[in-house]
């Protein structure tokens, strides 16, 4: 069985090589990223009761870089992104973000860390009794940035421009369709402008043109932001127009990692599922 | 292990779990930053949203209370007691403890529906990651607010009741509100109206700390958001017959009764 199979060297490096340059793989854009680590997992273990999901999982995550984590339902993706955001604590391990040990981190640490990763929610997690504009300050009120209301006013009206969707600042997310809501949803991640976005499954119950609009949105959102991202998900249309990377969870164990086209390329059978 | 044992453990268990989930209100409601604005915003929603239901059932038991009252009484030739009867028993008895289970029915349902569905969809993740502290947020604020609110709607309550009551009294004889009111205030002793009064502060608690508890414990999907709001209100009631049955024993045992 492979295990951390590296079928690309497009691992974050702190110096870069000049030898061994990074894949030229970027659907992002044609310039290379940047390599120093802002993520850096190291033999990260998590279990629930006897059910192991997480065993000795190491990844890291470049400035600038699109990572997906592909896997099967149920291996542990959201428990992954949810660890890195300090909304589960790993039984072992290190979860390095911005150098700091995450598990590691009082409330405050934590917050001042959460201020600068966004995280896109599976089910959009938009505040059913506030409107949009609501949604979107929330984060602005509670971490405490000082803002004019007419600076929060005129970010709120920018992110939303950024999403397509300045015209339903003032509805409610009941009044949105699926596509609107994660649109909005990504609208809020993006409001405090973060250096780290953590997508959990993107497109899933989308539509599949909806389901490309948001994968475009991503790639997109990366070029403007300069982020770095953790994307998980299954639909491989996504994983391929977003990706720089592709890191395999299987067995709890980052099971392989190299750009699409060598995991594709792969004779593995355990990575070839995925991309037929 | 009998079906018995475990349904033993499970209470026993899920008592336990509620003693802590109020042991961190009383920590987490102590400490800064202090969700005032989402405090007020609850009391206003709890307060004005109950207000109405209050009122509608307070007025028709003070109503139908007087009017079942009148036949018993008059066949004692007592007749003229029966502003004095009526007022004892909704301010003691029924009006904290008929509003508390109306109070429950619709706070307790709407509170672990509410905070079970916000889990389901992560909401309540979504407000951790956005430097929200989610139990101070959603379960001290609506805590709080059912606490201070419930004694305001029972003492409005009550009043809706009792004029209910002169207008059943008015029914079948007639006796000026002046009278009516004099009556009742005059026969008042302060075992009746204080120990009544400060039990519907632990009603008010115990609604709020069951609905919440409930909704913010919620297993998930739509069947556990629907089960959490189920069993938040019957638990609540229950706890509210409880909590009466206490303080009656408390008061009786201090000489107020």
């Amino acid at each position: 069985m492979l295990h951390n199979k590296t079928y690309e060297t497009n691992a974050p490096q702190t110096e870069p090589d000049r030898d061994h340059p990074p894949a030229p793989h970027s659907p992002n854009g044609d310039q290379p990223r940047s390599q120093e680590a802002v993520i850096q997992i190291e033999h990260l273990c998590k279990r629930f009761g006897s059910n192991i999901v997480l065993d000795d999982f190491s990844l890291s995550v470049g400035k600038e870089e699109n990572v997906v984590i592909l896997g099967k339902s149920g291996v542990g993706k959201s428990v992954l992104i949810k660890c890195i955001i300090g909304l589960l604590r790993p039984d072992s391990g290190t979860i390095l973000v911005f150098g700091k040990n995450i598990p590691d981190l009082n409330h405050d640490e934590l917050d001042r860390i959460r201020a600068k990763v966004g995280f896109l929610f599976q089910s959009n997690a938009l505040y059913d009794s506030m409107t949009v504009r609501a949604n979107l300050e929330f984060p602005l009120r509670r971490h405490w940035i000082e803002m004019s209301q007419q600076e929060m006013d005129s970010l709120v009206m920018e992110v939303l421009d950024n999403v397509g969707l300045a015209q339903t600042v003032d509805m409610m997310p009941e009044e949105l369709s699926g596509g609107m809501r994660k649109r909005i949803a990504l609208a809020r991640t993006l409001i405090l402008k973060p250096e780290i976005i953590l997508y959990d499954e993107p497109t899933t119950g989308l539509d599949p043109v909806t389901g490309r609009e948001i994968s475009a949105l991503i790639v997109e959102i990366q070029r403007k932001y300069h982020s770095a991202s953790i994307i998980i998900s299954h639909d491989m249309h996504c994983v391929q127009r977003t990706s720089d990377r592709v890191a395999v969870l299987i067995d709890g164990k980052c099971y392989a990692e190299g750009t699409y086209e060598t995991l594709k390329s792969s004779p593995d059978l355990r990575i070839k599922q995925f991309f037929e | 292990m009998n079906q018995q044992t475990i349904q033993l453990r499970r209470f026993l268990g899920e008592t336990g779990e509620l003693a802590r989930f109020t042991a961190r209100y009383f920590v987490q409601g102590g400490r800064p930053r202090f969700e005032l604005r989402e405090l007020i915003r609850q009391c206003y929603v709890i307060g004005v949203n109950s207000f109405p239901l209050v009122g509608l059932t307070g007025f028709i038991m003070g109503l139908v209370l007087t009017m079942q009252l009148r036949p018993s009484l008059v066949q004692y030739g007592v007749e003229s007691q029966l502003p004095v009867m009526v007022g004892i028993a909704i301010v003691r008895e029924i009006g904290p403890v008929i509003t508390a289970l109306i109070f429950a029915g619709k706070i307790a349902s709407s509170m672990g529906a509410e905070l079970g569905s916000m889990k389901v969809t992560e909401q309540i993740d979504a407000m951790e990651v956005s430097g929200t502290n989610p139990f101070k947020y959603l379960v001290v604020t609506r805590v709080t607010a059912a606490t201070l609110m419930l004694p305001i709607l029972v003492i409005l309550g009550d009043a809706i009741s009792l004029f209910g009551a002169f207008i059943g009294v008015n029914i079948r004889s007639t006796t000026s509100w002046d009278l009516f009111f004099r009556q009742i205030v005059d026969n008042f002793s302060f075992g009746d109206v204080v120990p009544a009064f400060i039990k519907t502060f632990f009603f008010g608690f115990a609604v709020g700390v069951i609905g919440s508890y409930k909704g913010y414990n919620s297993s998930k999907g739509t069947e556990g958001v629907g089960r959490a709001a189920n069993s938040a209100v019957v638990m609540a009631s229950i706890l509210i017959f409880i909590l009466d049955l206490i303080v009656v024993q408390i008061t009786d045992l201090l000489g107020l009764n």
